[in-house]
């Protein structure tokens, strides 16, 4: 069941690059059979870590959990490279890294460096692979939302919920705008929207990646700041965030000290479109001219099942047209930072989720996750298309 | 197989489409079948026609088998490898190259996904009925080695129906084309339908020419709730005796029901002993008086509660679920063993009784649901392949199922095939002159027994095989 619901083995028939195969492989390597090889590692890396196939199995293997523990098992085996360590290790735990490195690229777009590097083709002389990464070099916005989001936003009238609000490490850097929409249409329907200035990264790019000593450091770190503030709900807007705070409580449970708070503070994440979903919305004030279509991203709809809530959000709106994405639950190959590890094949998935974008005639794209959203964006740019990507939010708060 | 041989391998296909790797080599040792596997020695991609005859020419000259391979999804060990093999897989042969809307045909190449041929030809307003449970990731030339079933083979019947020409390497590295678009075809022997159902061991299915026929315009799904299973038993043989041929009737037993429903959500009835998943379809009113006939026969026989399926979402929710239900079953126990047992539809309740027994007597789980309406059933028995003293209780209860199916008239397989799994029982109900009249064609056909050895039945001198029964494994 799984095998056809698998992007890579979608692309390459081959049985080792399934889900079926791979687990194949990570028994054999549990159970000694097997090493941890060369071509053991490459799976374990080429593998998007979509959980397509968790969604698509009937006996509930959870593939995503296996994965992630076998990529622990190849970084011990020092099959980590060097892009992965520096992106997982040195720029993303560190909130003010992470902004620096954003400046420099804001520098590098602006001065006219990029225009001189990519002319001249230089970087793909000397080093392709940076050459590949380079061309996925995004826009980078003059303010960061940690900037202009204050530790606690009052609602105009009166309190209804009080939320804890997650602004994510990408979502804030490159997508400020949709953190400020998040806040502002959680204020309009009532919420006092508190957000920790020292809360830090979430962890899931290096639990996802094999790095779960970060990833537990970042982790616990967020437990305890969130943890001085009271709240209802923890929101997030990033899908990959969301997942992985809902599983801290997992990671924790062996943990005497950290287990029954990790446990709480994971009962309390939402997903902004769940939390959405089971809310009184305030009246809508205009009806929207442009035809939407909506992407799943993965770790919304095959990490935390969250599939109907974003459309049932959306048909709220009176008057929209939301028009069905074939495939829209595929990845759309950015998974995390596979695009820079993975680039042909993260090209491929691209391309084929804009066909069918294209396909449905929509104007705008919704999605969920800032991964998914810089991806399609790079990917309106290459196929030369007016496609407008928006995150679900935003779409919503320009409604009501 | 030493590394000359390899090498020479290697040439016909191309280094891109060779490994022998460790990972590979332990990726393509087993199909669907629990149980069963085997390293091959190597495994190759072939892009033509050409290279595959090479390849089989070069197994009788160095003396190694030849073994095909679709998406493994098989349920009788038909593409677990055999020893000192050569695994050949034909997945990358996927393109549909002509669906011909006047002659009402379809000609694929064998990896083409079962599923995603029925999806394109439905768009043209044509219907390819055959549809295995796994059908969104089986092959079509998987299905023709099986001869594969499904939900709708009630009606539209199975894989060898929708057969009308196939083009095939054999064992000598000769390419046969049988059949063609002819309605009709008499000359000489039957050699297509002879190539259906044969496992792998009479050749190497290049390309495959499909009947396919006018889709039907409307059906109506309807799932009927029951209290005791003999009762859904006598609905189905009521519908049956009404002389009313639904597109499918389908029965899952409680366990498989709460399994179903831990993964679907879709508000199966838990707490029911049987449900039946029934559908009608066609043309005109008559869809829905066969419908409203059913409903009366369902009533009839203390069928409790009968939902019917609103729209096309539903309907298709409803049958992904029945067709999860062999997966979804693992849910209770690591290795879940599905078999096919089929018997004369008249005793299907006998049957689905007889199973019972064997899990009370062998003290074994087993979760059933089938093909009702075709007398075709799928007792699983839920187990733990670590575990092998259950395992031969799981074995002992299939042998004693087989042999009941067999004394009721039935069969030992209804469509997954022989194998690997069933070939130790294959004489009880082929009988000795079938079984022999088998290996006769098999050893004329392919002397050296180069494709897919040791499956269906093990070539071993005459006097072995009248002197030994089958082993309780």
């Amino acid at each position: 069941m799984c095998l056809t619901s698998c992007p890579t083995y979608e692309l390459t028939h081959l049985e080792t690059s399934s889900p079926r195969g791979r687990i194949k492989l990570i028994k054999s390597v549990a159970e000694g059979i097997l090493p941890v090889t060369d071509t053991f590692a490459y799976e374990m890396n080429f593998c998007l870590d979509c959980q397509a196939c968790e969604t698509a199995c009937p006996a509930g293997v959870r593939y995503g959990r296996m994965v992630e523990a076998a990529r622990v098992e190849i970084e011990k085996h020092g099959y980590g490279s060097f892009v992965k360590s520096f992106c997982l290790k040195t720029i993303i735990p560190h909130k003010n890294r992470l902004k620096a490195a954003a400046v420099l690229l804001r520098i590098y777009r602006k001065s006219g460096m990029q225009k001189f590097i990519r002319s001249t083709k230089i970087l793909s002389l000397f080093f392709p692979k940076l050459a590949e990464i380079e061309m996925f070099s995004p826009e980078i916005p003059d303010k960061f939302s940690d900037s202009f989001i204050s530790e606690i936003n009052n609602p105009p009238g009166e309190v209804k919920y009080r939320l804890a609000f997650s602004y994510g490490c990408l979502m804030n850097v490159m997508l400020p705008e949709v953190n400020k929409d998040t806040v502002e249409l959680l204020n309009k329907i009532g919420a006092v929207v508190v957000s920790p200035a020292r809360q830090s990264c979430c962890g899931s790019l290096n639990a996802h990646n094999g790095d779960m000593k970060t990833a537990r450091e970042l982790a616990s770190k967020n437990i305890r700041e969130f943890g001085r503030y009271e709240y209802d709900y923890l929101i997030s807007n990033s899908a990959g965030c969301g997942a992985f705070m809902k599983e801290y409580g997992e990671l924790f449970k062996d943990d005497e000290e950290l287990a029954q708070q990790a446990a709480e503070f994971s009962a309390r994440v939402k997903d902004i479109t769940e939390f959405l979903a089971e809310t009184d919305l305030p009246s809508f004030k205009n009806k929207p001219d442009e035809s939407v279509t909506y992407h799943d991203a993965c770790h919304l709809v095959h990490t935390q099942k969250i599939y109907s809530e974003p459309r049932d959000v959306l048909n709220n709106i009176p008057g929209i047209k939301l028009v069905p994405l074939t495939d829209s639950t595929k990845c759309c190959g950015s998974a995390g930072i596979y695009n820079l590890l993975h680039t042909g094949t993260s090209l491929e998935l691209l391309k084929e989720k804009m066909d069918n974008i294209k396909k449905t005639g929509a104007e705008i794209v919704l999605t969920g996750n800032p991964g998914c959203m810089l991806q399609i964006k790079y990917g309106a740019k290459t196929f030369n298309t007016n496609l407008r990507v928006e995150h679900t939010v935003s779409f919503f708060n320009r409604h009501i | 197989m030493n590394s000359s041989v390899k090498e020479k391998i290697r040439n016909i296909v191309g280094v891109k489409n060779f490994s022998d790797s460790a990972e590979d080599k332990l990726t393509y040792s087993a199909d669907a079948t629990p149980l069963f596997n085997q390293l091959p020695e190597a495994i190759v991609f072939p892009q033509n026609e050409e290279q595959v005859s090479n390849l089989i020419k070069l197994a009788n000259h160095e003396q190694f088998a030849v073994v095909p391979r679709g998406s493994g999804t098989g349920l009788s060990g038909g593409a677990v490898p055999a020893e000192n093999s050569l695994l050949i897989v034909m997945t990358r042969w996927n393109k549909i190259l002509e669906i011909d809307p006047a002659n009402l045909t379809a000609l694929v190449e064998p990896g083409v996904i079962t599923g995603a041929l029925q999806n394109e030809v439905e768009k043209l307003g044509l219907f390819y009925p055959p549809d295995p449970g796994s059908l969104n990731v089986c092959t079509i030339g998987g299905n023709v080695a099986n001869n594969a079933g499904g939900l709708r083979g009630l009606k539209y019947g199975v894989t060898k129906n929708y057969v009308l020409g196939v083009e095939m390497i054999l064992p000598d590295g000769e390419l046969l084309k049988s059949g063609g678009k002819n309605m009709k075809d008499v000359a000489g022997y039957n050699l297509r339908d002879f190539i259906v159902g044969s496992e792998g061991t009479l050749g190497i299915i290049t390309k495959i020419l499909l009947k396919l026929i006018p889709k039907p315009t409307s059906s109506i799904t309807l799932l009927a709730y029951f209290d005791k299973l003999n009762d859904a038993a006598r609905a189905v043989a009521g519908i049956i005796s009404a002389h009313i041929t639904p597109s499918m009737m389908e029965f899952l037993d409680k366990t498989t029901i709460s399994c179903v429903e831990d993964y679907t959500h879709i508000g199966l009835p838990v707490g029911s002993e049987a449900v039946l998943l029934i559908e009608v379809d066609g043309r005109g009113s008559i869809v829905q008086e066969d419908a409203d006939t059913i409903q009366h026969l369902l009533k009839k026989n203390n069928c409790t509660f009968v939902k019917s399926a609103r729209n096309k979402t539903e309907s298709d929710l409803l049958k992904t679920a029945r067709r999860s239900a062999f997966s979804a079953l693992a849910r209770k126990r690591p290795t879940a063993i599905l078999e096919d047992a089929t018997v004369p539809r008249s005793e299907l309740p006998v049957m689905i009784e007889k199973v019972n027994e064997a899990a009370d007597k062998f003290d074994v789980v087993f979760g059933n649901f089938g093909h009702a309406g075709d007398g075709n059933i799928h007792p699983t028995c839920l187990t733990d392949e670590r575990d092998k003293n259950e395992i031969l209780k799981a074995h002992r209860a299939f042998e004693f199922i087989f042999n009941e199916a067999i004394k009721l008239g039935g069969t030992i397989t209804g469509e997954h095939g022989t194998g690997l799994a069933k070939k130790q029982f294959l004489e009880n109900v082929a009988g000795l002159p079938g079984l022999e009249m088998m290996k006769r064609i098999k050893t004329a056909i392919d002397p050296n027994n180069i494709l897919n050895p040791g499956k269906i039945f093990t070539l071993k001198p005459k006097c072995e095989v009248l002197t030994t029964s089958p082993p309780l494994i």
